[in-house]
Parts: structure tokens; sequence; C-alpha cells
């Protein structure tokens, strides 16, 4: 049994130790919100907070959560300034990306409450997007910039 | 799930569950009810596309697939103009399968493609708003016992005289009984909500996490799949052993499909370590013979011999022929695959006398179709249900409609619900490319430097051809290989354009901007090249061309006014031009790079322009453009792919990179005004990208690449030789 807080919730899940937290998420506990996206790491869809830290849930092994707090898109507050910003920015397209691209974008203002463009730059560069909503995203960045809770990612 | 398929949906239940418990019952799904989408209790259905409840909400239904291109807010607000609605009160259904739902010109299937959702429905849905509106307005006219005439709708109120007005929810019941008007008439004057940046109604979905993708899709009992696919394209399985697969605890079953071996499993995750330490023996056939170098050397010996003759005037092998100085060159792009973020998946749930289908999917009829031969069920006795779409860029489109079927195969298989799910691996090595293609130029120019003969060979497999679409193949052009070419604007009395299809395995597809993805790069790059070699300015030499062609010239005036076109620029930086029509829309981009000290390219800034046509949202345009750009980067800067042994050799975005944020360049995109017909937004802003920044890397660098993607060692080699 493995035990872990998402979204400030306890769970126990009983999964193999080397299953991806992704999949935990999305299937045992039915928070789809985190995406697969390529499995290796290398596109950011699946991106939550682990002790506060934007992290790839396909790359992380559930194993290696036990005891810690993870937050996925579902534990972000609707309120929160990168939500409102993403909305007055329209930056969604198929909106696959963008959970992952939010939760990376809240865990950098948690970090860096005005992050320069070369922060956004490497903060966000993990975070694919084929839609090409980028400049959207960067502009959302600076409109939350300043305004997001300084924990990032409470729970609603 | 929405209201509308949840009727559907219940039914279907119902109807199994009935089958289940063995009842002699015809328990055939109710055909009548699914047919549209059904109205609930005491809603005003005056068509498909609209209900309004008696709470004054309004619902939209929407036929056509959100990928990201934002439809279901720009056809909502065409129904919403001519009704008069309050905009906040209206929200958006995915419609189900249904004649109602077929493309308005695009025959008797629901698709969407073509970059034509607004511009195909602007009318049927104008006229659906319409009705409504007026059917409200008669309703209002017979309570207060006046005309018509003297009524009028507003923000979700009927006006009558007096200073009267009733509220649509309360006039829903009343208008549900009057008759549906033949000839509804469009508003005059002023719109209220076309030409707005309307906020998209799907946003806030997207930005929580709720809004269902078909990989998001779960159900009671449902159990996931990964199927072990041939290394190479026409591959067979032999024979496997699946007794270690079955091993892993969560796998269920191991069965054999068309696509290859799929393991059945809880979920994803033993389903993938089964696929693993599954054994199989492929047939590999004459696909694994497959290399990419030798099929460029093919390519290129076609180039050399006459083709198929698309577009001929004058005569440009004679002038050619005589001229003094000829220019000839071979432009050449890959195979790119469409990398949508979301991997192929489909959920089926297949009992004996219905089967419910939920995936994202452009293709709905056609994909319903094969499903129904699959499952060995009409098509009627499938809902098929839409989901968002994680990109579609056409793979969803896909005529062997190869995701729904496997996926079927596998349900029928073992008797339960099962969603497959491609890997990122699955999907980018499991075939549908936009083809490679092969074209040699050859051109001479007149003695004011402009062109007198073009003469163009089109070399690359026709994706029409093998599909129930060959028919369009009309005397053996493929019009989707020549699209952008044999109907080029530029004023040239000698042109002539011929085509080669070459067959072979690897499937090919549509894919965002179909033949104008490589016709803009060809004939936007090679006319940069004569402009340079007149010792014109690349822009006005455009200009002279296409004086014929006001809507061009438009584009590419603004967008080299905006870019500051002629103006100098920090040392080692140049700027490129390219124009393109396609769509129905005309596109201009100018592109800023400069090459960093590896030689690869870096784009600082893109300019674009453009003249879709009357506007429904113009924030849509312009998000659409920027997507189109970024696409376009990707193809332009990295992407390819590449077979050796019948193997695809990429699999994952560390070999097949997208732009990334740090990558991406600032984007301006300015809209011509126009009141001419809409066109589409969804593909034309693609395939100015990729010759834009081709023709800034030549005045930034010297180094003309004539071949995508342009990667530092081609950069080099073409400044080599200078
Ligand atoms: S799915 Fe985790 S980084 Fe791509
Ligand atoms: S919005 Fe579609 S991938 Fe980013």
């Amino acid at each position: 049994m493995i035990v872990f807080h998402v979204n400030g919730k306890e769970q126990r899940v009983d999964v193999t130790p080397d299953t991806p937290l992704l999949w935990v998420l999305r299937e045992t506990l039915g928070l789809t919100g985190s995406k697969f996206g390529c499995g290796e790491g290398l596109c950011g869809a699946c991106t939550v907070h682990i002790d506060g830290r934007a992290q790839r849930s396909c790359i992380t092994q559930v194993g290696d959560v036990q005891g810690k707090k993870v937050v996925t898109i579902e534990g972000i507050p609707e309120n929160h300034p990168v939500k409102t910003a993403w909305l007055a920015q329209e930056a969604s397209q198929c909106g696959y990306c963008q959970p992952g691209q939010i939760m990376s974008a809240v865990a950098l203002l948690a970090q860096k409450p005005r992050p320069t463009d070369t922060d956004i730059d490497s903060a966000m560069s993990g975070n694919l997007c084929r839609c090409g909503t980028y400049g959207r995203i960067r502009r959302a960045i600076h409109a939350a910039s300043g305004k997001a809770s300084p924990k990032g990612g409470k729970r609603s | 799930m929405s209201d509308v398929t949840r009727m559907s949906r219940r039914q279907f239940m119902k109807t199994s569950a009935l089958a289940a418990g063995g009842l002699m019952l015809a328990c055939h799904l109710p055909l009548g009810r699914r047919d549209a989408a059904a109205a609930g209790e005491g809603e005003f259905a005056p068509n498909a596309f609209l209900r309004i409840g008696t709470d004054g909400s309004v619902t939209i239904i929407v036929n056509k697939s959100e990928m990201g291109q934002g439809v279901y807010t720009s056809l909502p607000m065409l129904v919403a103009e001519e009704l008069c609605c309050d905009w906040k009160r209206v929200t958006f259904q995915a419609s189900p399968v249904a004649p109602e739902y077929n493309h308005t010109q695009f025959g008797p299937i629901m698709v969407t493609g073509g970059s034509t959702s607004v511009r195909s429905e602007w009318n049927r849905l104008s006229l659906a708003g319409a009705a409504a509106r007026e059917m409200l307005v008669a309703a209002a006219a017979q309570e207060w016992k006046v005309e018509t005439a003297v009524c009028r709708a507003e923000n979700s109120f009927v006006h009558g005289p007096g200073g009267r007005k009733l509220d649509f929810g309360s006039l829903a019941s009343k208008a549900a009984t009057l008759p549906v008007p033949k000839e509804p008439k469009l508003k005059s004057g002023r719109k209220s909500l076309l030409g707005t940046p309307a906020k998209r109604l799907d946003s806030p979905a997207k930005i929580n996490g709720t809004a269902t993708f078909g990989i998001d899709v779960q159900a009671p009992g449902m159990l996931t799949a990964v199927i072990a696919r041939p290394p190479v394209f026409g591959g067979k399985v032999k024979s496997f052993d699946a007794a270690k697969a079955k091993a892993v605890p969560g796998v269920r079953d191991v069965v054999a499909v068309d696509a290859g071996v799929a393991v059945v499993a809880d979920g994803f995750w033993p389903a993938r370590k089964g696929r693993e330490l599954l054994e199989i023996v492929w047939d590999e056939g004459e696909g694994a013979q497959i290399s990419t170098p030798a099929m460029r050397e093919e390519f290129a010996r076609l180039a050399a011999t006459p083709g198929v003759v698309a577009r001929k005037d004058g005569d440009a092998p004679g002038e050619l022929a005589r001229a003094a100085r000829r220019f000839e060159v071979d432009y050449e792009v890959p195979y790119l695959a469409h990398a949508t973020m979301e991997p192929l998946n489909c959920f089926v749930d297949l009992r004996s006398d219905g089967c419910l289908i939920r995936t994202g999917s452009q293709f709905q009829t056609v994909d319903r179709a094969a499903a129904a031969r699959a499952a060995g069920l009409q098509p009627e006795q499938i809902i098929f249900e839409t989901t968002f779409l994680g990109g579609g860029f056409g793979r969803r489109a896909c005529p062997a409609s190869d995701f729904v079927i496997e996926a079927v195969q596998v349900a029928k298989a073992i008797g339960k619900p099962v969603k497959v799910i491609r890997t990122r691996e699955d999907d980018m090595r499991a075939g549908f490319y936009r083809p490679q293609w092969h074209d040699r130029v050859a051109a001479c120019l007149d003695k004011k430097g402009y062109p007198l003969a073009w003469h163009h060979r089109i070399v690359g497999q026709s994706i029409m051809a093998g599909t129930p679409f060959e028919s369009m193949i009309k005397n053996g052009i493929d019009d989707t290989s020549v699209e952008g070419a044999a109907d080029t604007p530029y004023a040239i009395p000698n042109l002539q354009v011929e085509l080669h299809s070459p067959k072979n395995l690897v499937p090919v597809l549509w894919w965002r901007s179909v033949g104008h993805s490589h016709t803009a790069f060809v004939m936007e790059s090679f006319l940069d090249e004569l402009a340079h070699a007149a010792g014109k300015d690349p822009y006005q030499y455009r200009r002279t061309l296409l004086a014929k062609h006001p809507r061009h010239l438009m584009v590419l005036e603004t967008a080299a006014r905006k870019a500051g076109w002629g103006k100098p620029l920090p040392k080692g930086r140049g700027r490129g031009i390219a124009v393109h029509e396609s769509f129905g829309s005309f596109i201009a981009q100018v592109a800023e790079v400069s090459l960093d000290s590896k030689s690869q390219v870096r784009v600082h800034r893109v300019v674009c322009a453009v003249d879709c046509g009357r506007v429904v949202n113009p924030d849509t345009i312009k998000a659409q453009m920027e997507s189109g750009i970024t696409f376009g980067l990707s193809a332009a800067l990295y992407g390819a792919i590449t077979l050796k042994n019948g193997r695809v050799e990429q699999g994952n975005f560390d070999d097949y990179p997208l732009v990334t944020m740090e990558a991406m360049p600032k984007v301006e995109v300015y809209i011509v005004p126009s009141n001419e017909a809409p066109g589409g937004v969804g593909e034309p802003g693609v395939p100015p990208t990729a010759p834009a920044v081709a023709n800034a890397l030549f005045a930034a660098s010297g180094a003309r690449v004539r071949s995508l993607p342009l990667t530092p060692d081609k950069i080099r080699n073409a400044k080599k030789k200078g």
C-alpha cells in the first residue's frame, strides 16, 4: 500500500510501486486532468507538483511519492491568478497541454513571483504545445506575475 | 458527457441491459430518437442546432470537432448573432452523428477538415438562428395580439409596443408549437456579436482539467489495451508467445488483431509492461526494404522524367530550351508526423446489438461505418460520441479509420469495454504522414528579370489513391499533390506543372494544409531565388508578379510594412517574405532570423497578415495564425520522419522535436479588413512559414537551403557552396 496526499487528501493505493504516478492519478484516482503526451519526460503534459515542485508524473514512480504531497490541475483553485490570466489571454487551443503548462507556470510563479522572459523560457521549455500557444502563455504568466499565491497550487 | 448524448447513452444502456438479461425482445437501438440531438421536456428545438430552455438557456449543438480551432465558440456565434440572444446564456454541445450534421459541401459525411467549419456552416447556422428568432418573435406577438412587425428580438428578449418585453425562456414553450419558417430572413444592419473577440466557451473546461479528451474516457469495467505493432509497414504477425506478458499482474488478455497483438490489462501500465514481454515473430514482407535514402534517389530519378501534366500555359520546356540562362534546382521535404499532443486512442463498448464509441474523431461518419464493418453491425447501431480532440491536424480524419477499427477489433475479441491507447512511439511510427516530396523546378527570366518560363515537376505519393476518395483523382492528378503550384497566381507566361505519384507502403494523409505545406515552400523559395538572381528586391518582385491579385497584394504589403521591410537589421539578421493563398484565405508572412554559433536557425520574429474574408471572431483568427506559424516552424526547423530497413527512425519528441517556448519567436498577426466570403483559418497559416524562414536564412547568411528541415548540416553545406 502506498500512501500519499493528492490535492490535500490522503490516498492509499494498492499498485505496483513502479507504476508511474501519472497512471495512478488518471486511472486509479480518476484525476484525468494530468495528461499523457510522451511517457518519457519530454513534453510536460503530465506535470504535477510534488512537495511544491513541478515534476513529470509520467517518469515518477508512485513508490517514490510515498508520504509526499502531490497537487494536480484539479487542485488549483478556480480563482487562482494563473487560471484567471490564462482565461484573459485565451491561452488554450486544443487544451491538451494546458494543465501541464499551468502546473509549470504556477510552480514558476511560486518560486519567482516576477519571472523574466528568460526565467519563463527555462521553466516552460519542457512543456510542449503542438497548437502553438506559447506567446499567449508567456503573456499570461507575465499578467499573473506578482499576483500568484506565494505557495502556489493551494487546494481550493 | 453532454445531455444530447446522455439521452442516447441511456437508451443504449437500457437496450444493452435488456439484451444481457436475455429478454426476447427486438431491442435494436431506437433509431428515430437518435437521429438528431434529442430535445428535453418543454425545450424549444426549432432545428438540429439549437435548443432554448424554459429558463432561457441557449444550447448550440456543434457538428464540428473541437481540436483547438475554437469551433465550440465560432459556430455558436453564428447562431447567436441571428438569434439575438444574450451570449452569456449560450453553451455548446457536441452533436451526435446524424445526417442533419453532415458537411454542407463534402457529401453525406460528418467531417471536420479542409478549414471549412465556419465557411461551410455560415449560412446554415445563421438561418438556424434566424428561424428560431422569428418563431420567438411570433410567439410574443401572439401573446400580445400584435403584428410581428412591431416586435423585435434583442439580447434574449422580444420587445413589443409600449415597452412590453418577454424573455426567450418564457416564450420557449409557445414558440415550440409554431411552424418553422421556411425562409427566415437574416438580420439587416450591424452585427452585434460577429467580429468581436468573444471569449471561448470551452476555455474554462480546458484549464481546470475537466475537458474530456478521448484518452480520458472511463467506463465501469473498462480495460485498457496497447498494441504491439509490426516494425515495418505491411508487416504481419507470424506467431507470438504471450506467456510472459500474461504473467504480468493486471494483464487480462492478449489477442491478435489486424494491427498487431493487443495486450489488454486493468490499466495502461500493466498493458505496456506486458507488451514489452511479448515474443512475436513478424512476417515483415517487402516493407523492410524501404529506406529514406533509396526513396529520395527514386524520387529524384522520377523528377528527371516527364510526369502527368497538371497545368500548361504557353511552352515552358520550349522557352527553357532556348534560354541563354536557366535556373534549375531540386527541392525536397520529408515525411512528417502530425504528432498531436494527445496520442491516438479510442474507447469501444461493443454489445451484441449495439456499440458505443467515444473518441476524438474528425471523420465521424467514415469512422462509424468502418467500426460497423469491424463489429458486424449496422452504422446506425453505433453511438459515436465525439470527445475533445487533443489536436487533429488531419490525423483524426483518416479514411482508413485505423485507430477506430483496431479498438473495435480488440473489444470484439475480449468481449469487454476497452480503451486502446497508443504510446507516443506507436503514434509516431504507425504511419499516415504528410508525404515526402521531391520538386524539380526550372525557370528562365525575361529581359526585365521576371519569370518567362517555369517548369515544375512534383514527385510524391497521392493521398487520395487507395482511399474511398480515389475518384477525386482526375486524369491522373490528385489535386492535393499540386495545389498551390498548379494554381499559382504569379504572372508567368509559360508555366508547366507535372506530377509523378509513386506508390509505396508508407501510409500518407492530409497534414495541416495538405499539398500547400510543400508547394508553398517550393514556389516561394524558388521565386525568391529568381528575384535575387534578377537583382531585385524579393518583396517588390512579388508585388509586380501579383499586380492583378489585390488580396495577395494587400496582405503582402501589410506584412512588409508592419515588419519594417527594407529597414536595417542588427548584423547577422535577415528578413524573408512569403505569400500564399490556401483554403480561401490569403496570408503573407515576414520572418526575421539569424544563425547561432552552431548554425542553428534562430527565428526572432514572424509578422503575419491575413485576409480571410468576413470575420467571426478576430481573436480566434489570430490564435489560428499563431498556431499555424508554430506548426510551420516545427516543420521548417526540425521535422522529419525517416525510414531505415523499413523502420521509422523517430519515436518521441527527442528525435521528432517541436518548437519550444524558448525557440518561439515573437509573432504579430494583422487581420486585413475584408468583406469577401469567409475563408478558412485552421490551415492557411502554415504554408508561408517555412519559405519565409528559408528566405530569411538566405538573407541572413547567404545559405540557400532547398530541403526541409533547415538543419545546421544543410546550412553549413549550403554556405560552403555559397
Ligand atoms: S507525458 Fe510526461 S513529460 Fe510527456
Ligand atoms: S493547446 Fe493543443 S497542445 Fe497546447
